[in-house]
C-alpha cells in the first residue's frame, strides 16, 4: 500500500495490527455489500471474500502504489487492500456518481488505476495473460514496480493460466502469481475436477519458485509475500504464492450452497483469519479493547461509506455513451426524447 | 398442456433426449452439483438419472470444452456443451468456429460434428460488461453453423430437441431473463423444426420480427398498438440460421411495413440481414423502406440509468413502429 512498508519488518505487532484493520474494513465492505444487496440497493451479483481477507491484506501490504495488481470476479478484498477507496467502491456497487468505474461496472469491474488496481474481472483467468503484458511493460518503460496476479483455484484449470506461466518465465518478468485456494470453483469442490498435486506443482513444472502458505493466517502471508516480493523486484524473476483458504460465503451471496456438506462452513470458520489475527495481537501486547475498537471504527467506516453512497445521486444516463472509443462513438437514442 | 418454466421446461427436454438416445451427453463447469447448472437448476438432478459419463462437471476450461464436444461429435456422439454465458462462448469460439463449422467442408464430407452449444444471451439486470451480450449474429455469420434463440418454455424445449437430432452443429442460445419466465409446453414430444418462424400475434398493417425475449416484449408492443387501431404481425423467428424467409416474405407481402428488433447492438447486427433480405426479394410490396431496431454500439453499462440506455425497451419499438407507419 505505500512505500514505508517496504522499510517496516514484518511480525511487529505495529504492523500487524494495520493490517488487522485493513482486514476488519474488507470484512465490513463484504458483510454491508450482502446487506445492501438483499435491501435491494445492488444490482447483478457479489462475489465476497469473507474468510480470505488475509491474502490480499498480507500480499498488498508488501506493494508499492506503482505496483500493479489484476484481480478476479472476487475483487472487493484485492481492491480494499491496494488501497481502493471503500466509499467510492460502495458507490460503484450501487451505480451511483463517485464510483471508482464510474458505476459503469459495479461489483465485477472495480479498478482504481490511481492506486495499480487494474481491474477486476468478470472473465477468469484474463488477469493473468494481461498481467505479464502488464510486467513487459514495466520491463519495456524501464520502471520500478512488479506485478501481481490473483487467481482462483478453480481457474488454474484454464488454458491461459499456463501460456501466462509459461510466459512470464520465458520473459523473466517481474510478476507474482498468488493462488487462492478456497476449495470451491462456484458450486464445484475444485479437488473433483483437478488432476495432479495442485497449483504449487504445476507452477514449479515451469520452474517457477513455488510456495505454499496458510492463507488464513495473516502474518505468515505478510512473512512470505514480504519476501517473494522483494526477489521479484530484485530481478528474480516471476514466483507463485499458494494461500490455502475457504471460501465461508456462497459463490455469490445468493448462493443457497445446497451443495456444500451441513456443518462444514461452521467447522471451517473457525479457522477465518480476523479472530486468528486478533489472537495474536492479543498475545503480542494489545488490549482486547483497543482490537475492539479497531474494528468498530472499521464498521463505523462502511456505515458511512453506505450512507455516502446511497445520498450519492445515479448518473446520468447519457454518460452510457461515454468512454466507449474515440473514432465512432455510440448514436444515442433519438426516438424517445433520450440524449441528443 | 403443463405450465413450466423455460429451464425445466428445457431440462425436462434435454432428459428425454438423453433417455432417447444414449450418445446423447452432456458437459459442462458445475453441471452435476446440487446447483445444477447456471443459476437456474438447468441441469439439476440429471446426474442422478444419468451419472457421470453423461453428465459430465467439467474443470473451467471452455477450450476443452468446446474441443472435446467437437471431437466427441466426430467420434460418434452427441454432445450438448454448456459455455454458460455468451460472454465465457467467447473463450472457445475457435474451437467453435474454426473447428466444428467447418470440419465436414474442410474434409470434403467425410464427417458430420452433431453438437449443440448452449450460451446464454441476454442483460440481465446488473450484470453489466461481461455478463450480458447478446452475440447472435457472429455466428449467424458463420458458414456451418446453424443458430437458434427459442423465446418460450416450448419452444425452448423443442428446439434443443430438434438441436440435438440435428448433424450440424447447432449455436442454441437461450436468454438468461427467460430462465424463470413461466408458460405451457405441450405433453406430448413437442419438437419444434429448425428454421420454422413462428407468427405469435397476427395482424395487417406492420410486421415486426424478432426472436429470444425480444419477440415477447414486441408482443407487448403489439398489444399496445393494437389499442391504436394499429394491427401487427409478430414474427418469432425462432431459428436465426437458417431464418423462415417464406414467413417473413408472406408477412411483409400482406403488410408492406417491416420492423425488426433485435436486443443485441445494432450495428452489423441479424436484423440488418434481414431488413436487406427483405428489400432485396419484397421490394414492390414495401411502402416504405424496412428498419430495424436495436442497443446502441457500446458495452452494456452497470448503473440502471445507463443499462437502460443499452435497452430496447417496448416504447422505443413502439416509437420506431410509429415512425414506419407514418411514412
Ligand atoms: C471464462 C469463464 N468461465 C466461467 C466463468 C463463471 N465463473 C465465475 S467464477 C467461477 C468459479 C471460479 O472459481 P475459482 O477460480 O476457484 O475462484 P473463486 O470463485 O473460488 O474465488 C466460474 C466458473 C467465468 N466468469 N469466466
Ligand atoms: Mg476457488
Amino acid at each position: 500500500m505505500s512505500n514505508e512498508n517496504d522499510t517496516q519488518r514484518t511480525n511487529e505487532p505495529a504492523r500487524i495490527f494495520e493490517l488487522y484493520k485493513t482486514m476488519c474494513l474488507i470484512r465490513a465492505f463484504e458483510e454491508r455489500s450482502e446487506d445492501e444487496f438483499d435491501a435491494g440497493f445492488i444490482n447483478g451479483s457479489i462475489h465476497q471474500y469473507i474468510g480470505e481477507e488475509a491474502i490480499g491484506t498480507g500480499v498488498c501490504a508488501n506493494l508499492r502504489d506503482t505496483d500493479y495488481i489484476l484481480s478476479n470476479h472476487r475483487g472487493h478484498g484485492h481492491s480494499i487492500a491496494k488501497g481502493a477507496d471503500p466509499e467510492s467502491m460502495m458507490k460503484e456497487l450501487m451505480g451511483r456518481v463517485g464510483g471508482t468505474s464510474g458505476a459503469k461496472g459495479g461489483s465485477m469491474h472495480i479498478a482504481d488505476f490511481s492506486v495499480g488496481m487494474l481491474g477486476a474481472n468478470g472473465v477468469l483467468a484474463d488477469g493473468l495473460t494481461m498481467g505479464v503484458g502488464a510486467a513487459q511493460a514495466i520491463c519495456l518503460r524501464g520502471v520500478d514496480a512488479i506485478v501481481t496476479v490473483f487467481v482462483g483455484d478453480g481457474t488454474t484449470n484454464r488454458g491461459p493460466f499456463y501460456e501466462a506461466l509459461n510466459w512470464a518465465m520465458v520473459y523473466e518478468l517481474p510478476i507474482l502469481f498468488v493462488c487462492e485456494n478456497n476449495g470451491y470453483a462456484s458450486s464445484t469442490v475444485t479437488r473433483s475436477i483437478t488432476a495432479g498435486e495442485g497449483p504449487v506443482a504445476r507452477a514449479k513444472a515451469f520452474g517457477m519458485p513455488a510456495f505454499d502458505v496458510d492463507g488464513n493466517d495473516v502474518n505468515a502471508v505478510d512473512a512470505l509475500a514480504a519476501d517473494l516480493i522483494a526477489r521479484v523486484r530484485g530481478g528474480g524473476g516471476p514466483h507463485f504464492l499458494h494461500a490455502r483458504t475457504y471460501r465461508v460465503k456462497g459463490h455469490i451471496s445468493r448462493d443457497k450452497m445446497l451443495y456444500r456438506p451441513e456443518g462444514e462452513t461452521e467447522e471451517r470458520f473457525k479457522d477465518e483469519p480476523i479472530g486468528r489475527c486478533a489472537a495474536w495481537l492479543i498475545a503480542n501486547g494489545f488490549e482486547e479493547a483497543e482490537i475492539v475498537s479497531a474494528r468498530d471504527a472499521a464498521y463505523a467506516q462502511i456505515d458511512a461509506a453506505v450512507a455516502a453512497a446511497k445520498d450519492a445521486s445515479f448518473p446520468n444516463k447519457n454518460l452510457a455513451y461515454a468512454d466507449v472509443q474515440d473514432f465512432g462513438p455510440p448514436e444515442p437514442w433519438q426516438q424517445d426524447g433520450g440524449a441528443a | 398442456m403443463t405450465e413450466m418454466t423455460f429451464a425445466d421446461a428445457v431440462r425436462e427436454g434435454l432428459a428425454e433426449e438423453l433417455r432417447r438416445d444414449p450418445l446423447v451427453w452432456a458437459l459442462g463447469e458445475d453441471l452435476s452439483t446440487a446447483h445444477g447448472g447456471t443459476s437456474a437448476n438447468q441441469y439439476v438432478g440429471l446426474i442422478d438419472e444419468f451419472g457421470p459419463k453423461r453428465i459430465v462437471n467439467t474443470p473451467i476450461s471452455e477450450n476443452t470444452i468446446m474441443g472435446a464436444a467437437v471431437g466427441a461429435a466426430v467420434a460418434g456422439t452427441r454432445p450438448v456443451a454448456d459455455l454458460r454465458m455468451a460472454d465465457f462462448g467467447m473463450c472457445a469460439v475457435d474451437e467453435l468456429v474454426n473447428q466444428a463449422a467447418k470440419i465436414r467442408y474442410m474434409f470434403g464430407g467425410q464427417a458430420r460434428v452433431p453438437l449443440v452449444v448452449r450460451q446464454a444471451i441476454g442483460v440481465r439486470k446488473g450484470a453489466a460488461a461481461q455478463h450480458s451480450q447478446s452475440t447472435e449474429a457472429w455466428y449467424v455469420h458463420t458458414p456451418g453453423l446453424v443458430v437458434v434463440a427459442p423465446g418460450t418454455p416450448a419452444d425452448g424445449r423443442g428446439l434443443l430437441k430438434s438441436a440435438i437430432r440435428a448433424d450440424d452443429p447447432v449455436v442454441y442460445m437461450e436468454h438468461k431473463d427467460l430462465w424463470l419466465a413461466s408458460g405451457d409446453v405441450p405433453d406430448d414430444e413437442g419438437v419444434v423444426p429448425i428454421g420454422v418462424a413462428k407468427t405469435v400475434r397476427e395482424g395487417s398493417d406492420l410486421t415486426i420480427v424478432s426472436w429470444s425475449k425480444m419477440a415477447r416484449l414486441c408482443e407487448e408492443v403489439a398489444d399496445t398498438l393494437a389499442g391504436d387501431g394499429v394491427s401487427v404481425d409478430v414474427i418469432d423467428l425462432r431459428t436465426l440460421w437458417p431464418w423462415d424467409k417464406d414467413a417473413v416474405y408472406a408477412s411483409v407481402c400482406k403488410t408492406g411495413r417491416l420492423l425488426v428488433a433485435q436486443e443485441a447492438v445494432q450495428v452489423g447486427g441479424f436484423a440488418a440481414e434481414i431488413a436487406t433480405d427483405v428489400t432485396e426479394n419484397c421490394f414492390d410490396a414495401l411502402k416504405t423502406h424496412a428498419r430495424r431496431i436495436g442497443a446502441p454500439r457500446m458495452p452494456v453499462p452497470y448503473a440502471e440509468p445507463m443499462e437502460n440506455e443499452f435497452r430496447v425497451t417496448p416504447e422505443r419499438i413502439i416509437a420506431r413502429a410509429r415512425e414506419l407507419l407514418a411514412a
